[in-house]
């Protein structure tokens, strides 16, 4: 009886480990596949709409940089609403310490190095946090498979990713990855602190740029607690621009703002 | 055929000539109410005025060249003592690789504390736009940066002072006599064209922040002199300075710091400001930030500097919504030590649909000690409403 009850804990924790294994398997496979995009530029919108329907709508520019050995670097600035224009965000993201943030607020012409650790809060009253538009390093969960199944008639592997950082404001995501599309995200199921379904995150109308990189036209959030959404529609993709590390320094972030 | 021919290289031209031009302006309507009768002859108690703001700016060569202008006009309604124009910015500016330059008017700003911005020296301050010193006038300037691995060189050739301007008889707050141009002087026998230089380094490690700057010149903050008669007036030095400006950041925790040390044909002048700053993200789940802050300031000249800030302690608190509105709050004391001083500050500020905002302001002053400078300024509490349209 004992033997049996190893032979179960064995085979329990060798499921166990082997789910953990290829959850970490899959990430590391869709972060490879978006490997060597190098540098680009993308101008965004962001419409906002509040339970009542009511909507409202920004606008940001947004160029990043891969750095290969760490997280990127994106330099974010804003055109509306007006009062917020030529505000420009700066970030060095990291594979697991925190990322470094700096702020340009352009009426004092300010530039501040603001704490990345409250990023569980919501990003210029949208339905995305400032965790979710960081950089989504593969160190930054630990991950579990679930099952493979389908979703438009296209193979997924679910998994389930688990923030490192304590500060998340997520227990666990459950992440749609696409088989048959070269690893990239369709849906993203947000849990919160309490194990409750908080939001979902969905890619649509993907395109394929330089042959290897999938990226989205639209993001769309549903919060389904508060029933407020946010679309995050992405325009004029450009893979070809040249930047370098100088277009991410703070003489760059202040130049954003014109 | 011809416009076979022809089609193409018109393109061409056409991709080479782009340029971005973007032009904006900001007009708002503005009131003041002063909460007490005036402590001086033709003061109002209620300052209602308009201001526009102008913006523009012209990129060409791939953004490596461009030309920005931000000018400022204040018109008061009921009077003049607010009314005023400035160019705040107009410079050419033009960047290649790791070097920045830039020639002509232009804001810079210096530091990382909120209370006080003793190393933030490069501008004169904008006294009819508020005591406070936060809005600052455009100061013509070369400016020449490096960008490197070991940081941010930045030297700055600053030709010409512009002297802080305080009004007339029905501004409020004034000094009970009116600062008169007889009443200042410029130790430098070239005035205003005394030619004055800077350099600073900035740089970041890790979580540190740090900033050191060397400055000669025209100092931007006169020393207040005082004759046998008790008559006081206004010199502008020439100074040697160098400061210190750091900052750490420890997960939610800003530990700040800054310094300066400024010499020249007086006793020499040390201040120091730092403190902390803690924020709880997030408290209600739906994306309330609160800030408190803690600073202490102290100043060597002791009662002799305009703000009265020599001995005080700064708290503070500050509340983002970061909802869609965008609604802040910020609320502020000085409290003196060694005397009962105690100045207040409150800011709030909310869009109204998505090219308005109203903001609020507040400023009291409490049981002022009468051996400070703001004591002249003790009935001078005030509530300011604005409302913003963006174009």
């Amino acid at each position: 009886m004992k033997q049996i009850n190893l032979i179960a804990i064995i085979i329990l924790s060798t499921t166990f480990l082997f789910a953990q294994n290829k959850g970490l398997e899959i990430a590391k496979a869709a972060d490879l596949a978006d490997e060597g995009y190098g540098a680009y530029s993308v101008n965004l919108q962001m419409k906002l709409k509040n339970a009542n329907g009511q909507e409202s709508s920004r606008q940001m520019s947004t160029k990043g940089l891969e750095i290969t050995d760490d997280g990127d670097k994106t330099l974010i600035s804003f055109n509306s609403p007006k009062d917020v224009k030529g505000t420009a965000m700066l970030t060095y993201s990291h594979k697991t310490e925190s990322d470094d943030q700096w702020l340009f607020l352009p009426a004092i012409k300010r530039v501040k190095r603001i704490s990345s650790s409250n990023k569980s809060g919501p990003f210029m009253g949208s339905e995305f946090s400032y965790e979710d538009l960081g950089s989504q390093e593969v160190e930054k969960f630990t991950y579990k498979f679930i099952e493979e199944t389908t979703l438009n008639n296209m193979k997924m592997a679910v998994v389930e990713r688990y923030p490192v950082d304590s500060k998340s404001g997520y227990s666990k995501q459950i992440t749609y990855y696409n088989l048959d599309k070269n690893y990239r995200t369709e849906k993203v199921e947000f849990y919160d602190r309490k194990e409750a379904l908080l939001k979902t995150m969905e890619w649509i109308d993907y395109k394929l740029y330089n042959e290897k990189h999938w990226r989205a036209s639209e993001l769309f959030v549903v919060n389904h607690q508060s029933n407020k959404e946010t679309r995050l529609i992405f325009k004029d993709y450009n893979f070809d621009i040249e930047l370098k590390e100088d277009d991410f320094s703070q003489n760059s972030l202040k130049r954003a703002s014109n | 055929m011809m416009v076979l021919i022809y089609a193409p290289s018109l393109l061409g031209q056409q991709k080479q000539k782009k340029y971005d031009f973007a032009f904006n302006i900001d007009l708002g309507f503005d009131n003041i109410l002063f909460f007490q009768e005036a402590a001086y002859q033709d003061q109002l108690q209620w300052y209602p005025s308009v201001y526009a703001k102008p913006k523009f700016n012209i990129n060409w060569n791939e953004s490596k060249s461009n030309i920005t202008f931000e000018g400022f006009v204040r018109a008061d309604i009921n009077g003049d003592s607010r009314t005023h124009w400035d160019v705040r910015e107009l410079y050419y500016q033009y960047y290649k690789n790791n070097f920045d330059f830039s020639i002509g008017l232009k804001k810079i700003f210096w530091g990382k504390t909120e209370g006080v911005h003793l190393v933030d020296v490069i501008n004169q301050v904008d006294f009819l736009e508020g005591a406070d010193g936060e809005e600052k006038l455009g100061q013509p300037m070369l400016q020449l940066s490096y960008s490197s691995k070991l940081g941010t060189f930045t030297g700055f050739a600053l030709p010409y002072t512009r002297q802080i301007v305080f009004g007339n008889e029905a501004g409020r707050p004034r000094t009970p006599s009116i600062i008169t141009a007889d009443k200042v002087t410029f130790e430098s026998e070239m005035d205003e064209w005394q030619p004055t230089f800077a350099l600073r380094w900035a740089h970041f490690i890790g979580d540190a922040d740090i900033g050191l700057h060397y400055f000669y010149g025209n100092a931007r903050e006169p020393l207040i002199l005082f004759s046998p008669q008790g008559e006081f007036s206004l010199q502008y030095p020439v100074v040697h300075q160098v400061g210190i400006d750091y900052q750490h950041i420890v997960k939610n925790v800003l530990f700040k710091i800054e310094s300066i040390y400024r010499s020249g044909n007086f006793d020499d002048i040390f201040a120091i400001t730092g403190g902390v700053e803690y924020t709880f993200g997030n408290i209600n789940k739906k994306g309330l930030d609160i800030g408190v802050l803690a600073e202490y300031v102290y100043d060597n000249r002791g009662v002799n500097i305009f703000s009265s800030l020599n001995n005080d302690v700064f708290v503070a608190t500050r509340l983002a919504f970061n909802n869609v509105t965008g609604i802040e709050i910020l609320y502020g004391v000085f409290q003196d030590i060694s005397k009962s001083t105690m100045l207040m500050r409150l800011e709030g500020s909310t869009r109204i649909g998505e090219n308005f905002k109203i903001t609020a302001t507040g400023q009291g002053f409490f049981k002022v000690d009468e051996t400070e400078l703001v004591y002249l300024f003790r009935k001078d509490s005030f509530f300011e409403l604005a409302c913003i349209r963006y174009f």
